[in-house]
């Protein structure tokens, strides 16, 4: 009854590039008299790549050849050709994604990495993904806990509180090893973020490009930082520098955190045991790692280990973006894979509307969307009535096609993504109202929101199922 | 008289007062509004939503574990036994349950839909329910009436039963109906002519095609009910099913109702599933994935 499929995930950061392949065991967990449903029950990290420095070109450009080299090395080694991956995930993260080709990097790494691998960035992603991946979203679920996970890598640290299993809250601050970075092991300094710069300033430290600062300097910065994420988790009273220091907006503050823990590459160095000189790696990290470990989160909050530190986030990408769709469902076979489809939801107040006015409420949404070009699609997304007759459902079909019609005269597929199971009955519909003419692609049991982009792979599992991945651009509060 | 009134309301107020109570003539008032009020059907509320424990740990993880099953979880309990609202809720629910059962499908709900109406050989409710028997067999005359209402050898062949719960039948037969009928035109199947099988166990289906001969039998039919629902319709499907054939041929989707699969929902997954019956010609455990 199994089914498995290969998953990748490859995750280019401000200091490391790291690859992992993951085994994803699909099965049909209905019994013998009840409709299909297909879970994913396993996921399995079979292949763990070596860490590499991100090879750059210059400081503002990533090395997308030697990159892609480093990612096809993994290939061979690992004796996977991208042609059996049939899911996965590149993630750029930190300040390599502000590089000025990030966006090409990452577009032709997702397409030689596999057919559905999907390329995804920002923020908001990157701290869910890390927290999966350390596994801070399982275990709040098994404890009934919220716990927030701080991947602290070498240019951001992104935050992301799960309670219950659920994402509660998000972060990104401009805190990382690698934001000041060494020339030689005597601490003569070679670059600085410009973020950094300000920290320093506001704190008249005598830290430069070129010249040499004590280890005693760097401690006393990084103490600095330390203490920002005091502030963030609301251990420390908010200053000035959290608010210059966070990417894009703050945590709320307005729960109760039960457990912390820690992933990304400075995680390891949190640990008092972590062996070797200050400056091994060229960057503080280090001295950032101690200076959290003496600071009041070990004191005055719960720590938990994280199953992953530095890989917590590739991981994450290769193990946890994928999900599947409900198990019946109704999708047009050849219209397949799609990606990076933007999603267009009705809002709460749209789906108490009586069914017949749905279809204008639909149109108007449409409307706002600029749908430029005969390649630019939408997926319209609902929850759906908790019951709906045959002929409710047939009224709710025709007003999807009226408010759609912007879409139907293009070639591309009609995608509708449903809350509620209710998928196949719409697709069935859908397609017999459009006389079979149009590529349906109706998916449910599938929750987006407004502003994600959703990538829907080729069907599995008997046709029973898609590969889902959701990427949440902005967290909804 | 007034003087001794007066003296046993002190002596209580002052025993009550001891106890901890106070305010008896406020509580007192509140109760006799309680009282006026309408009383809500138990059975309207959701008792996933429902959470009894008076100071949980987690409600939010404890409503989870709840949206997860229908069983009755956080109903807390005083002393050994049941709260009063659980208690009267089970007995509201097996009331719910029963009446599915002993209820009749309405002849309204067939002539809105047109759908003739067959009987097996049972005469009446009770005969149905004690004489499992007869529920699988139609006599002469409703043979003959079979065939007069219905096409015969039609490629799909579906019929509706009350098996036992009418409540299920008259709540998602037609949704189901209307979406399969419209999933096999998809298909490219047509189907015969539909009707309402009154007193029908599900092996009548057996009988039915002995009758009519389709070439895949589709009986929509309602479950036993439970305390989780009164609600709930199987469809059962069989290819060239007849009389004595092994059990082991019958396909089933059960579960179909507003907590488990859609009736419209289910309808359109039926239609797939009889179209891979007529494309492998077999059915239950023969028919491959």
């Amino acid at each position: 009854m199994a089914e498995q499929i290969l998953s990748v995930g490859i995750d280019i950061g401000t200091t490391t590039t790291q690859l992992v392949f993951s085994r994803l065991t699909l099965e049909n967990t209905a019994s013998l008299v009840s409709a299909p449903h297909i879970e994913i029950v396993a996921k399995e990290v079979i292949y763990r790549s070596g860490i590499h420095f991100t090879p750059l070109q210059t400081e503002q450009e990533i090395d997308a050849g030697k990159t892609r080299a480093l990612i096809e090395q993994e290939y061979q080694t690992a004796g996977i050709t991208p042609e059996q991956v049939q899911t996965g995930a590149v993630i750029i993260t930190g300040e390599a994604a502000r590089k000025q080709n990030a966006e090409t990097v990452l577009q032709v790494l997702s397409g030689f990495a596999g057919e559905f691998v999907v390329a995804t960035a920002g923020p908001t992603l990157e701290g869910i993904i890390a927290g999966k991946g350390a596994g801070a979203a399982q275990e709040s679920k098994q404890r009934g806990a919220t716990i927030a996970n701080l991947d602290i890598g070498g240019g951001t640290t992104n935050i992301a509180v799960f309670r219950n299993g659920d994402v509660l809250d998000t972060a990104c601050l401009d805190i990382g090893g690698r934001l000041i970075q060494l020339r030689d092991n005597s601490g003569t300094v070679s670059y600085i973020s410009a973020k950094m710069g300000k920290l320093i300033s506001s704190m008249n430290l005598p830290i430069a490009v070129g010249q040499r600062s004590t280890a005693a300097t760097f401690a006393a910065l990084s103490q600095r930082m330390a203490q920002v994420l005091e502030e963030v988790l609301g251990l420390t009273p908010p200053s000035a520098e959290l608010q210059m220091l966070l990417t894009d907006h703050d945590l709320r503050r307005d729960y109760k955190i039960d457990f912390v823990s820690f992933s990304g590459g400075v995680a390891d160095c949190i640990n008092p045991l972590s062996a070797g000189d200050d400056y091994q790696y060229g960057d503080i990290g280090k001295i950032l790692g101690q200076a959290i470990a003496d600071s009041k989160i070990l004191r005055q909050l719960e720590i938990l280990p994280a199953t992953e530190t530095i890989r917590a986030t590739v991981v994450g990408a290769g193990s946890h973006t994928t999900s599947v769709s409900g198990s019946t469902i109704s999708v047009s076979p050849l219209a397949l894979p799609l990606q990076n489809v933007p999603v267009l939801k009705l809002s709460p107040e749209d789906e108490t509307l009586p069914i017949p006015l749905w279809g204008e409420a639909i149109r108007k949404k449409v409307q706002w969307f600029n749908l430029e070009g005969e390649k630019q699609n939408l997926a319209l997304a609902f929850k759906g009535p908790n019951t709906l007759s045959f002929d409710d459902l047939t009224t709710l079909a025709q007003g999807i096609i009226s408010g759609m019609a912007e879409i139907l005269c293009k070639t591309c597929p009609l995608i509708v993504v449903i809350e509620k199971d209710l998928a196949k009955v719409m697709g069935q519909t859908l397609r017999s109202l459009l006389e079979f003419k149009k590529d349906v692609i109706c998916i449910d049991t599938v929750s987006v929101e407004n502003g994600d982009y959703i990538d829907i792979g080729r069907e599995l599992a008997d046709g029973n199922v898609v590969p889902v991945i959701v990427k949440t651009l902005a967290f909804n509060y | 008289m007034v003087d001794m009134e007066s003296k046993i309301k002190q002596l209580i107020a002052a025993v009550l007062n001891e106890m901890g109570v106070e305010n008896l003539e406020l509580a007192g008032e509140s109760q006799a509004v309680a009282v006026t009020e309408p009383l809500t059907d138990l059975t309207t509320e959701d008792l996933r939503e429902q959470l009894l424990v008076p100071e949980p740990e987690n409600r939010e993880a404890y409503l989870k574990f709840k949206q997860a099953t229908v069983s009755r979880i956080g109903i807390w309990r005083t002393g050994p036994r049941y709260l009063t609202r659980p208690q009267l809720r089970f007995r509201a629910d097996h009331a719910v349950a029963q009446d599915a059962v002993f209820k009749d499908v309405s002849t309204e709900f067939l002539k809105e839909w047109g759908l003739p109406e067959i009987k097996t050989r049972c005469a009446d409710k009770d005969e149905f329910l004690t004489r499992p028997d007869l529920g699988r067999e139609l006599d002469a005359e409703n043979a003959t009436l079979l065939k007069k209402s219905c096409q015969e050898k039609a490629r799909v062949q579906i019929y509706v039963a009350d098996g036992l719960s009418s409540s299920a039948v008259e709540r998602n037969a037609k949704d189901t109906y209307q979406a399969l009928v419209q999933g096999l035109k998809g298909h490219g199947v047509e189907v015969g002519t539909p009707f309402f099988l009154r007193y029908g166990r599900v092996p009548a289906m057996d009988a039915v095609a002995d009758i009519l001969h389709p070439e895949v039998t589709v009986v929509l039919i309602g479950e036993r009910p439970g305390l989780a629902t009164a609600e709930s319709m199987s469809c059962y499907m069989a290819h060239n099913a007849t009389t004595g054939m092994p059990e082991a041929n019958r396909t089933v989707l059960s579960n179909i109702h507003q907590g488990g699969i859609p009736a419209v929902e289910a309808g359109a997954h039926i239609a797939d599933v009889v179209k891979k019956m007529l494309d492998q010609k077999a059915s239950g455990l023969n028919l491959k994935k």
